[in-house]
Order: structure tokens, then sequence, then C-alpha cells
């Protein structure tokens, strides 16, 4: 290689103008990995729409990485697929930092087997409960030991990592105690790794997020859930999460924006466009979650302008209530 | 021996024996290279099939976008190489002066043996310990914030040891009669060092050096836990101003994301056209890796010459 040649690409991007000269205020956004994407598209918008006054930057620590700067302060707003814990509460309140609890959009968790499993189109909770409950482990390890009807055969089990919020909600929704399950499943962070798993194996059953399952419709298969009340088998879709039909596995993700820096021009028309219903619910559906029902955005808007802060999950993970009474509910700091 | 100086039957069988062996192993040698480099090409293959109809310019100067047939990579090969030049510009100095000191001057006792193990030891650390130390340390101890700086430091301090250790073997390897000769001429210590040593062992340590930064380059950990970003829609101000004195480090305080990162986070999207643009980009890592090593390459095929 030519050496001019060699230090002129070493070179290239300092001569490169930046954009960033005479740094307006940026909105400081971190937290969790499955909220990205609906943030990376509101903030795609707002820099289309805010160039050069107003910037935004958003990182992926997982939800507790991002709850723990928020509570730090160096954050203005949080992403969380899961409500604060009362651990990270108190770190925030040791610091005087309070937050206001916003539902952003749905993620329904699709629970699939293999295209050619045709013994299963419709689960209730507690079949799903004998499975994956810890008591399952080394026992439950063919389909006929879960329910007589299902054919002797290998089950075997897909889910995401213990550390990610995926797994929180899907054992406290269905084993009623979060963050218990049996062990010896198939763990992985990474979705497509599961979507993997479970194509490839005609006794797989597995879970994830409601967007895997669409991009993968062709190699995999949705389990119904019958619906605890009506008894009726629901399919996972964007209409049966939208409407609570698709219970209890479907879940809120939320930001926790910092009221102090509310007061922040750029702060403020981020999450104000943030809870545009017209907007958000295009982007939502655009980037493959499920759009909270547009009352439920108004609402949001209405706890947000008057500074409601704390959280409605003080007493834990709560599964099966509607959005609007969510975002209603008494708070606590 | 027979009479004659030709080998006995006896010989002839050991010698052909010997020979089986030798040939075998060349064979055995020869298929396990033949797996490894298979194995390589066919990633290095795939990733550059899948990925190379996606790099064009808008793919280099755009930023990230939820659309995939929008989105770019600009910040994040802007910051790739602003951190590596961070990286370079503290490891390599500092681990050629670490080695230096520690096999020529260091005198032999227990303390240095310590410190011998401990950097040994240290290239074997994960690269996430390295991130946690950063974020104690540099963020919150010094409160030098979640930037380029920092992203540099860490990256320095995790490829240090390759470089101390590099710079050492290259030393050693110097015969000892080159120290000797500058001596009996008359050259003091620092003379022998800078006219003698440094430039005998400059190929070693710029092998070592190659193979620093190009671990350097892809790491993703370290940076994640300092708060290295995803989504930045800018870049940082630039080194070069139009006023006096037109050099500016204000780029050093700016936060950033790099192309491991990007390409981690495309890579666990549920759609497919993202896995394709996290190909993408790594071919552009690729390439500027390669970039890297061979301007090292030039640098010490020109100091060979020099040598020769």
């Amino acid at each position: 290689m030519d050496r001019s040649f060699g230090s002129l690409l070493l070179l290239a991007p300092l001569l490169l103008p930046g954009t960033a000269s005479g740094a307006g205020d940026t909105v400081r956004i971190d937290g969790s990995s499955t909220v990205y994407p609906i943030t990376e598209a509101v903030a795609e918008e707002f820099q289309i729409e805010h160039r050069g006054t107003f910037r935004v930057t958003v990182g992926i620590s997982g939800t507790g990485g991002g709850l723990r700067k928020f509570c730090r302060g160096d954050i203005d707003i949080a992403d969380a697929s899961r409500p604060i814990k009362a651990s990270e509460r108190e770190a925030c309140a040791e610091r005087g930092v309070t937050y206001i609890e916003l539902p952003v959009a749905l993620d329904a968790l699709a629970v699939v087997v293999n295209p050619a499993n045709d013994w299963v189109s419709c689960m209730t909770v507690e079949e799903l409960r004998r499975i994956w409950e810890p008591a399952a482990q080394e026992t439950v390890r063919r389909w006929n030991r879960a329910e007589p009807d299902w054919p002797d055969r290998p089950l075997r089990l897909f889910g995401p990592g213990t550390d990610s919020g995926t797994y929180d909600y899907f054992t406290a929704a269905v084993i009623g105690e979060e963050g218990a399950s049996r062990g010896d499943f198939t763990a992985s962070e990474d979705d497509n790794v599961l979507v993997q798993g479970v194509a490839n194996d005609r006794g797989a059953l597995g879970f994830f997020g409601f967007a895997y399952y669409v991009e993968n419709r062709d190699r995999l298969k949705a389990v119904a859930i019958r619906n605890s009340e009506t008894g009726e088998c629901v399919e996972p879709s964007v209409e049966n999460a939208r409407s609570g039909r698709y219970e209890p596995l479907s879940r809120p993700l939320f930001l926790y924006v910092n009221p102090t820096a509310l007061d922040r021009p750029a702060v403020a028309a981020f999450v104000e466009m943030f809870l545009d219903p017209g907007l958000i619910t295009e982007l939502v559906t655009e980037v493959g979650y499920v759009p909270l029902p547009e009352r439920a955005y108004v609402l949001a808007r209405e706890k947000l302008e008057a500074r409601r802060t704390g959280t409605a999950f003080a007493g834990g993970a709560q599964v099966g209530i509607s959005i609007e009474d969510l975002i209603a509910a008494e708070t606590v700091d | 021996m027979s009479e004659t100086g030709l080998p006995t039957t006896d010989g002839r069988r050991l010698i052909a024996a010997a020979r089986r062996r030798d040939l075998l192993f060349a064979g055995i040698g020869l298929a396990v290279l033949f797996v490894a480099t298979a194995v390589l090409l066919a990633l290095v293959l795939d990733l550059v099939l899948t990925g190379a109809p996606h790099i064009d310019l808008d793919f280099l100067t755009s930023y990230p976008s939820r659309r995939a047939s929008r989105a770019g990579i600009l910040p994040a090969w802007v910051g790739s190489a602003l951190v590596m030049l961070v990286t370079a510009a503290l490891a390599i100095p500092f681990g050629i002066a670490a080695g230096l000191y520690l096999e020529e001057y260091a005198p032999r006792n227990r303390v240095t043996d310590v410190i011998e193990i401990n950097i040994t030891n240290l290239a074997g650390v994960p690269s996430i310990i390295y991130g946690l130390l950063a974020l104690g340390v540099f963020v919150y101890g010094f409160r030098l914030g979640e930037t380029i700086l920092v992203a540099g430091m860490v990256l320095a301090l995790l490829v240090l040891p390759v470089i101390v250790v590099a710079t050492r073997e290259a030393l050693r390897s110097i015969p000892r009669e080159v120290r000797e000769a500058a001596f009996a001429l008359g050259a003091d210590k620092w003379q022998t060092v800078s006219m003698y040593l440094l430039p005998a062992a400059r190929p070693g340590i710029l092998t070592g050096i190659i193979v620093a930064l190009a671990r350097a380059i892809g790491e993703t950990a370290p940076l994640v836990t300092i708060g290295a970003l995803t989504f930045i829609a800018f870049l940082p101000p630039p080194p070069i101003t139009a006023q006096p004195p037109f050099v500016s480090f204000e780029w050093l305080g700016s936060p950033f994301t790099v192309l491991p990162i990007q390409m981690f986070n495309w890579i666990s999207r549920p759609q497919a056209a993202f896995h394709e643009l996290a190909a993408a980009a790594g071919v552009v890592l690729l390439v500027m890796t390669l970039a890297m090593n061979g301007l090292a390459i030039y640098i010490r095929y020109r100091a060979r010459r020099l040598l020769g």
C-alpha cells in the first residue's frame, strides 16, 4: 500500500466536517435493547425535525443498566422493558431523582412450535406452566409428560436468557413468580438463535418477542393462548394484543422520564413527539411492536402534563391489567 | 555404515521409516492448515457476499435508521477510527516504553518478577473487566464521562500487555553482540537503545502493534460498559478548525458509537434486512483493520529494508 494513501485513510475521519459544532441541547436516553427500535425510530424523526437545534443519543445498556444511570441523574430518559424494581426505586430515592412512568407500546410474547408440530395449536396457561415450572426440570422431557394427549416425542425448550425482561415477564405471567422456571432449556440473549432452534427441531417449543415471530412466519408456528376469562383461543397478533384479548402474554414497554429534565426544551419536545398518538402508532407498528390503544397515549400525555411521578408497580409485576387502568393507577415514588 | 559408505539394509529401512513419518506429519499439518483456512475463507466469503452489495456511499455517509434501506454507519466508522487513534496514541508509546524498561533497564529482582507475571496474565483478562475498571476509575472516579477519550483509554489498557510482551520478545531476539559492539564503540545506554536496539526491534514491535490494534478495533464489551451509544445522529466536533489554533481536541470529549456495537445491534434485530447490513458493516470493519495492518506492514517492510 502506498504510504500517503494509508495515512490519508487514517486521517479521513479527522477531515470530515462535523455537524455537531455549536452543540445544542442533547436528550440522553439509555436502557433496554427491546425498547431500542422504538426509541431509535422516534429519535430519527426527531433529528430530522430538529436538526441543528436538538440532539438525541440512545444507548443499549439494558433495562437494569439504563435505570442505574437514570437514578444517578446521568440520563434524561430510561428505556425499560419491565417496571422499575424496588431496589432501583431506592437508588433513585437516595439521589432524590423522581420519575414519570409512561407505557409507550406493547410487546406480545409469542409461544412458538415447529411448523411440523401437528398436535398443538392452542395452549392454556396451565399447560405452559406444567412445561416451564421449576418442578418440570428433568421430568417433563417428552410432550406426553405434560399432557397425555400429546405424542411421546422429545420436548426441547428454547427461551430468552434469565437476564432479559422477556424472561422475567414470561415467568411472572405463566409460573406466577418472577424468575422461577426450569433451568434445562436452551437460553440465548439473541432471539434469532431461538428462532433457528425452534425452526430446526420438530419437538421444540419456545417463546420470544412478537416481532421475531412475524419475521419468521414461514419457519415457525405460533401457538394460540386460551384466554382464561372467555375461554377462546387467541392468536398472537397486533389487534389481539392491542385489544387486550391476548392475555396474559402481552407486556407493556416503558419510558421513565426525569421530570426535572422536562424543563429543558429538547427533552420536552422529544417526549411530546414520543406520545403523539398518530406518529407513535405508525412508528411502533413499523418496527414490529404493538401500539397502545390511542386513548392510552392521550392518558399518558395527561399524566406527563400533570407531572405525576412514581410507579404503579410498587407491588411487583402486574399481569392482565389494562393499559388505561395502568396509566390511571395510583403511583408510589 | 558399510565399507562403501552406503547405508546398510537396516539403515535404509530406518531412513525410509523416518521419511514416512515425516510425510505423514506433513500430510496431517497440511490437512489442518487446509481446514482452518477453508473455514476462515468460507466465513469471510459469506460475510462479503452478504454485505458487499449494501456498501455504497450512502451507507458510509448516513446515520442509523429504523428503515434498513436508509440506515448507514457514518457515526460508527468515524467513532471506530477516532477511538483507534486515541488507543494507538496511548498504547504504542506506553507499551514500547514499558517493554524497553523491563527488558533493558529493570534490575532482575522479585518486584520485576511480579510485574512480569502480572503483565503476562493481564493479556488473558476478559475485556469486560477492563470495561468495569474504566467505568469505576475513568468515568466515575476522574469524571471523564462517556467519551471517545475514555474509550481510547480502556482499549489502550486492554492491548497494552500485547505490545509490552511483543516489544520484549523483539528486544530479546537481538544478539548480545549488538549491544556489546555498541558499548565497545563508546555508546552510552540510551544511544545503544535508541540507535541500535529499537531500530532492530522495530519489525517485531510492529507485529505486536498490528495484533494489538486488530484486537482493539473489534472490542464491544468494554465500550458498552462505559456507555458507548447506539443511536447517535451527529459526528464529534472536527479536530481541525478554521480559526487559530486550527487544532481542536473537543472531539475527545464527544459521545460516540463504534462499528462492532452497530453490528451487534443490527444482528439481533428480527428483520433479515438488518442482518445483511450487519454483514456490510462487518466488511467495512475488515477493510479498516486491513488498512491499519497494511500501514504497519509497509512501515515494517521499510524498516527491514533500511536495516538490510
